[in-house]
């Protein structure tokens, strides 16, 4: 999103004689940079070499994913197993992306599983066994991950216990919880008519709505990034050549809409996975653009000086905390609208390590400060992706619980290399 | 809130007097008297070194006036208006500027975002960017500061570059006193002379600069006045013309007769045998 008021906005100064002309930020003679669209080429080679890998690594590894199981199996790229892949990951990639929030901060949630194990139990106790609302459960679910970050927030920032621990004894805890919520039962069906299970299962977009969504969002990309060229300039600051813009738009507008010619040709677009996309687009915004957002990565980036800006780190760490329970909490609500069902073993050690690992593998550094929303959504289609590969070939569940552990060292082991390639290289 | 002019000396010096004045400070650490009845003033358009050995008092005066420590006893005026300093936003709040020693600068962040860390601009609750950058091309600028993009992570930075980036931020609040924590200590000859322009600068803008530093070169290339700390009390005052290196060590050491003068007397007779 751009900024809408112009107002603000000044001509600057008139250069003084015998400076060079052009943008102000491209006066100093030290910067190498290019212009149009070879220069923003050689720009994102710099980043690379300077090891600002960003999601790069995780797209070459869904592609590497795509043809290697594709030559195994080809039915593995077929639409409905596509649509398949898609539906799963969303319950997973919300967890995940309450996952980055932490991390930007520089902390540690371990016990996102059991947050999103908790809430589902005690909402589908509510609905399914007391008769109340669905939506009376939903809230309360949501709330009791809220309930359960700031209870983190608080002990973090009063009592000063790590991270690392008041979650992994909240692991313990609220599992325990949610076995005592479920009772001797131990599995609460959910039913499969309800709003819930129809949202997570069968809604998808109809084929016509689905092509005006994706032609409104490469619209929307490409008004937002024309204003920003726009501001820019009124600013006598250097843009992104317009050229470059138009090139983009139109590779959204291609890809997303042979994706979505593609998904149609199976069921299409879940309203589930509209909504975790929608979230994953909000939550970047967030991030990027809002005070909220900055700070948060100011603290993960160096703690006392986000304080002595001013910024109230313990509010940065409680609300932090608790949006991260909220996350948890929904992933866990989407789960059981997926598998109909609550049951002890939800939210258990499988759906904790995926949606770390999923954070993590999709470039959210694990040393605070460094990531983006997009990774948690990058991140969930690897291993969902791994997962359903390895199932369609048949191999068995031990197999996958060493593959995704060979995966998650490898994208830290990429994180750890980069960190060390930026501190040589100067960029952070 | 715009940052465009830096506060003119008309400004800076509304009141009557010293912009800042400090009368009377004490402050003890348990049974350690750090500050025993000090008195500081600095007044606009000047450059004011506080010295000391290790031990003086003036990082404690610096804190006291920073608003990290809240003193025992004394008085603080700011333009003739007595303030109490019981936080660091306080302090800022009242126009005192602090650039650390350490800088509290956040690498994984953008120049732009370090300039305005804390004071985002914001419309319709979305961050400007495009108005902050101005702005900081606007401020560096002013400063002469050779930065070769804001949007370089601070890591990629010098530490002359990031010392002005910490003295550029001190400037967005619109301070009266800026107060700098040994600003030269960890930088090399050119860096240096980059900051004391800085400082200078800062001086012909009107403000009042409070230069906390060991470097007696530094003290006498940009400073207008000097205040020695020994012990915790006031020691003596100099003006810069008397502020020779011998009266320094003389008033930093508390007599004519210490360790650096007999090792010169010594040297001399040595020098007079051979």
């Amino acid at each position: 999103m751009t900024p809408t008021s112009s107002t603000s906005v000044e001509p600057v100064e008139p250069s003084l004689p015998g400076e060079p002309e052009g943008p102000v930020d491209l006066a100093d003679e030290r910067l190498q940079r290019g212009e149009g669209l070879a220069g923003a080429l050689t720009d994102f080679r710099q980043r690379l070499a300077g090891g600002d890998l960003g999601n790069v690594p995780v797209i070459l590894g869904i592609i590497a994913i795509a043809v290697i199981f594709y030559l195994e199996d080809p039915t593995f790229l077929s639409s409905s197993n596509l649509v398949n892949i898609t539906l799963s990951a969303v319950p997973y990639g919300i967890i995940s992306l309450g996952v980055v929030v932490v991390l930007l901060l520089g902390e540690i949630d371990l016990s996102v599983g059991s947050i999103s194990g908790l809430a589902a139990s005690v909402a589908a106790v509510l609905y399914v066994e007391q008769g109340r609302s669905l939506v009376l459960a939903l809230v309360i679910g949501a709330g009791i991950g809220i309930a359960i970050g700031l209870l983190y927030g608080f002990i973090f920032t009063r009592v000063g216990v790590p991270s690392f621990v008041i979650t992994l004894a909240g692991l313990l805890a609220f599992q325990g919880l949610q076995l005592q919520v479920l009772g001797d039962n131990g599995t609460i069906n959910i039913p499969r008519d309800s709003g819930l299970a129809e949202f997570c299962r069968t809604k998808f977009l109809g084929d016509t709505f689905s092509y005006v969504l994706v032609v409104v969002i490469a619209g929307a990309y490409g008004a937002t990034r024309l204003l920003l060229i726009r501001n820019r300039r009124a600013a006598g600051l250097s843009a992104p050549s317009t050229s470059l813009v138009v090139l983009k738009t139109a590779a959204i507008l291609g890809g997303l809409g042979y994706l979505t010619y593609y998904l149609n040709i199976g069921r299409g677009w879940g309203y589930s996975v509209v909504f975790f996309s929608g979230l994953v687009l909000l939550m970047d915004i967030v991030f990027r653009r809002t005070r909220w957002g900055r700070h948060l990565v100011a603290v993960g980036g160096n703690v006392e000086a986000a304080r002595r800006a001013g910024i109230k780190v313990d509010r940065m760490y409680v609300s932090a905390f608790a949006l991260t329970g909220f996350f948890a909490a929904l992933g866990g609500l989407m789960f059981m609208g997926k598998l109909t069902s609550v049951s002890q073993a939800s939210g258990s050690r499988d759906v904790n390590l995926t949606a770390i690992a999923a954070a993590v593998i999709g470039g959210t550094s694990l040393f605070g400060g460094r990531g983006s929303a997009y990774s948690s959504m990058l991140g969930v289609i690897v291993l969902v992706a791994i997962t359903s590969g390895l199932n369609r070939i048949g191999v068995d569940s031990s197999v996958r619980y060493i593959v995704t552990g060979a995966v998650l060292l490898l994208a830290v082991s990429i994180d750890s290399l980069a960190r060390r390639t930026r501190a040589t290289r100067g960029r952070g | 809130m715009t940052i465009d002019e830096l506060p003119s000396p008309a400004a800076a010096a509304d009141g009557t007097g010293p912009v800042l004045q400090m009368e009377g400070i004490s402050k003890h650490f348990g049974s350690v008297q750090a500050l025993t009845d000090v008195d500081f003033h600095v007044d606009a358009g000047e450059v004011v070194a506080l010295v000391g050995d290790n031990g003086a008092g003036k990082s404690t005066l610096a804190k006291v006036l920073a608003g990290v420590h809240p003193p025992d006893a004394g008085t603080i005026r700011v333009s003739g208006k007595t303030v109490k300093f019981p936080t660091p936003s306080s302090a800022q709040a009242a126009g005192i500027a602090t650039v650390f020693q350490d800088l509290a600068l956040c690498d994984n962040l953008d120049v732009v975002a370090n300039l305005f860390l804390g004071r985002e601009e914001t419309s319709l609750r979305v961050i400007d960017e495009v108005d902050m950058e101005r702005q900081a091309w606007s401020l560096l600028k002013q400063l002469s500061a050779k930065i070769p993009s804001v949007r370089i992570p601070m890591a990629g930075l010098s530490g002359g570059q990031r010392q002005t980036v910490a003295i550029a931020r001190s400037l967005v609040g619109k301070p009266r006193v800026v107060m700098l924590d040994e600003p030269t200590a960890a930088l090399g000859v050119a860096q240096t002379a980059e900051v004391l322009n800085l400082i200078e600068r800062l001086r012909d803008d009107g403000l009042a600069v409070v230069l906390i530093t060991h470097n007696m070169a530094d003290v006498q290339a940009v400073a207008d006045r000097v205040v020695v700390l020994r012990l915790g009390r006031n020691s003596v005052e100099l003006a810069i013309a008397d502020a020779t290196a011998e009266n320094l060590v003389a008033a930093i050491t508390g007599a004519a007769d210490n360790v650096v003068t007999a090792r010169a007397a010594r040297r001399a007779t040595v020098k007079e045998q051979a």
